[in-house]
């Protein structure tokens, strides 16, 4: 059944579906409705899970750290600033094997401060050995969010849901929330066979010299390559159970004999459904929703790359020094194609920017423009009025 | 031997929560306390580690000291991860005690944010902060705790400088103004009153603090063979008293019997060095400062008390191992 629900509330909901045995969050600007929400589940008896209202974003990563290492499902929430402090917490719980979830609610970095949406909190922590799943819409958030708990479990490795700040987190849509008896049937209650018990002593995080160090680097990476498959089969049984499918690792659309692709990432993939849909343009093209950044699926892109002249990829943060990462990103993994497309990079919407309908028609003449990585929708008159 | 055998607290099986064969220093207060804690706090319990030298000298991959589940993540989490597993045992319906443990500067310093916070949230944690008064695992650094004057790699004395500028944070105040039920400090001179503290905070529900003076050999500059008399004589000076703490109020303190000049605890100590240089003025003037801070806690804590007691700082110890108070 539908209902009429903001993103966040959405996703409370969604999450409470999947029955946490520890809540562990802080507030920051735009992922407060998340735990606003769960706060009132919880207070509405509507929700039954230890709810920690921690001190700090590095505080709320370590407290589902130690929960789930204590055998509990467990679930925390933040954006920007808060995943960059939690950063070293993100580290040790993939480091660890832990299936913590956690939702990026997609903001910018300060400074300058700025608490809109794009994508560096995300891609600043890339490394961090999480797998990192990105939505469209809040439809695909809530079904990547139950989603996650039964990847994460499955892999004994955390995930990371990314759904942008205030496009996807503050808008109302119609929605549907699976039942109890759905998720139940989805996601078996977390059994964690490596859980602190007196009955069964083991020691986590322990020191690891140089003798062993490289193998476990070598079995994260191995752990994190293997999800792909997870993440297929996970997202396809959820479709046979709700008719849904929240992308698997990517998805392709538009017309199948188009030469020009579009590569992104987030709610801009909506944007450019809909122009694909509704926009007459001169040039045809394939949209590319990338839904899984880690692990990067690298033979599903060569195979939804096949056959493009032009790729361009839609960089939502950049590194300075370097360009755009998604776009480097996508080099690597086409490099050695038979035919790799000629892959062009730009930056928008950074920091909340707006990026409407009228940006994929732009976005097709990208490549018969020279340059290489930029901003497109700089407006360069008013670089010299910034701070 | 067979004196041994017929005594029978020698016979009455003790649980080990960390077994011998670690990599400590010979001599090594902290390794001393941590088995003497997990010893009292028995086998029901999952610890917490902060990052530092229990953490490095008991967990070498593939082998541990622990015979209880032990988790470590950071350097500064210890509290936080053990809120994490107290709030995933209450969603569980398990009831084991949950200890956090920390040197100083995972406590003092860097874990001070995490620590308020599971005291503020009022978790069911004891949290056991041994206080070696430095970063000893990167090779002795001042920190929060490090006492005035003394001397270590990151305060050196010199032209310019006695040792450490600034004076040892007090902790247990801080910690005492969250209004927990209970906070004590100990020492690993007088092992039956930190067994005794560790047995009262694990039957308190709620959140519960101990800071257990731990001498250090190698950051100290003394003996291994002295780290006992070193602890003793800390707490017999005055300048680490021996306290309880009910609520913020102060409960009980163990009593001083003589007061004893800070001089005969800082001889014994490389990192007082350089206070016993006759022709700087400055040492006589930081031992002077010393003495007062000493004297400070006396008045404070009132460390003399109403007269004889048996547990005094000279008697408790003998007194519980079953001896006379006095020869």
């Amino acid at each position: 059944m539908l209902e009429a629900l903001e993103g966040s509330a959405a996703i409370a909901r969604a999450v409470a579906r999947c029955r946490p045995g520890v809540v562990a969050a802080y507030p920051i600007t735009p992922q407060t409705h998340i735990v606003e929400n769960i706060s009132k589940l919880v207070a509405d008896g509507k929700l039954q899970t230890e709810l920690v209202s921690v001190e700090s974003e590095f505080s709320a990563a370590s407290v589902a750290l130690g929960a789930s290492a204590a055998g509990s499902r467990a679930y925390t929430a933040s954006s920007s600033q808060g995943i960059l402090l939690m950063t070293e917490v993100l580290f040790n719980i993939s480091g660890m094997r832990l299936p913590v979830v956690l939702t990026c609610a997609n903001r910018a970095i300060g400074a300058p401060i700025n608490i809109w949406n794009d994508h560096s909190d995300s891609m600043a922590v890339r490394d961090c050995g999480w797998i990192q799943l990105h939505c469209a819409d809040n439809q695909e958030a809530i079904d990547t969010s139950i989603q996650a708990f039964r990847i994460a479990e499955a892999t004994e490795l955390p995930v990371m849901v990314c759904m942008d700040g205030f496009i996807l987190t503050h808008t109302l849509e119609p929605l549907e929330i699976p039942d109890q008896d759905v998720v139940d049937r989805y996601l078996p209650p977390f059994r964690f066979d490596r859980m602190l018990d007196p009955k069964n002593p083991l020691s986590l995080g322990t020191l690891v010299g140089p003798e062993y160090f490289s193998e476990t680097r070598h079995l994260a990476h191995q752990a994190l390559m293997a999800a792909t498959s997870t993440i297929v089969d996970t997202d396809r049984e959820w479709q046979t159970l709700t008719g849904r499918s929240a992308g698997g690792l990517l998805t392709v659309e538009g017309p199948e004999n188009a030469k020009i692709g579009v590569l992104a990432m987030g709610s801009v993939v909506s944007t450019f459904r809909e122009a694909l849909d509704t926009l007459k343009t001169r040039k045809k093209a394939k949209l590319i929703n990338l839904r899984a950044f880690r692990p990067l699926p690298d033979q599903a892109l060569r195979e939804a790359c096949a056959g493009l002249s032009d790729l361009v990829v839609v960089d939502r943060a950049l590194s300075p020094g370097f360009g755009g990462i998604l776009g480097g990103e996508i080099k690597a993994a086409l490099s050695g194609m038979a035919k790799m497309p000629r892959i062009h990079n730009v930056a928008i919407g950074l920091g909340g920017r707006d990026v409407p309908l009228e940006m994929w028609p732009r976005l097709l003449d990208v490549p018969t423009e020279d340059g290489g990585f930029r901003i497109l929708d700089l407006e360069p008159a008013k670089l010299g009025e910034v701070p | 031997m067979t004196q041994a055998n017929n005594d029978p607290r020698a016979r009455q099986p003790r649980f080990r929560g960390l077994e011998a064969g670690h990599r400590a220093c010979q001599g090594c207060g902290e390794a001393l306390a941590a088995r003497l804690v997990t010893e009292s706090a028995g086998p029901d319990v999952i610890l917490t580690n902060a990052t530092g030298c229990l953490e490095v000298f008991t967990t070498p991959w593939p082998q541990s000291a622990w015979r209880v589940p032990w988790l470590h993540s950071l350097f500064e989490n210890s509290a936080a991860i053990a809120s994490g597993v107290e709030a995933a045992l209450k969603a569980q319906g398990r009831r084991s005690k949950v200890i956090a443990m920390g040197g100083d500067g995972g406590t003092f310093d860097i874990g001070f944010q995490a620590l308020s916070g599971m005291l503020e949230r009022m978790h069911n944690v004891l949290y056991v902060c041994y206080d070696n008064e430095a970063y000893m695992n990167t090779g002795i650094q001042r920190s929060g705790s490090t006492p005035h004057a003394a001397m270590t790699t990151t305060s050196p004395p010199g032209k310019e400088r006695m040792g450490k500028r600034h004076l040892k944070k007090d902790l247990l105040s801080i910690i005492a103004a969250h209004h927990i039920p209970y906070a004590a400090s100990a020492s690993v001179a007088y092992p039956q009153d930190l067994r005794r503290k560790v047995r009262r905070a694990m039957e308190i529900d709620g959140p519960t603090f101990l800071l257990v003076h731990s001498p250090c050999p190698l950051g100290w500059g003394h003996d291994g063979s002295e780290t006992i008399q070193v602890a003793r004589l800390a707490v017999q000076t005055g300048l680490f008293p021996l306290v309880e703490l009910e609520r913020g109020e102060v409960a009980s303190v163990m009593p001083l019997r003589q007061k004893v000049p800070v001089t005969e605890y800082l001889k014994l100590q490389g990192r007082f060095r350089h206070l016993f240089v006759d022709s700087d003025h400055r040492a006589r003037e930081e031992r002077e400062h010393l003495q007062a801070l000493a004297d400070y806690n006396m008045e404070r804590y009132g460390l003399f008390g109403d007269g004889d007691d048996p547990f005094d700082a000279d008697g408790a110890d003998t007194v519980r191992r079953g001896g006379p108070a006095r020869a």
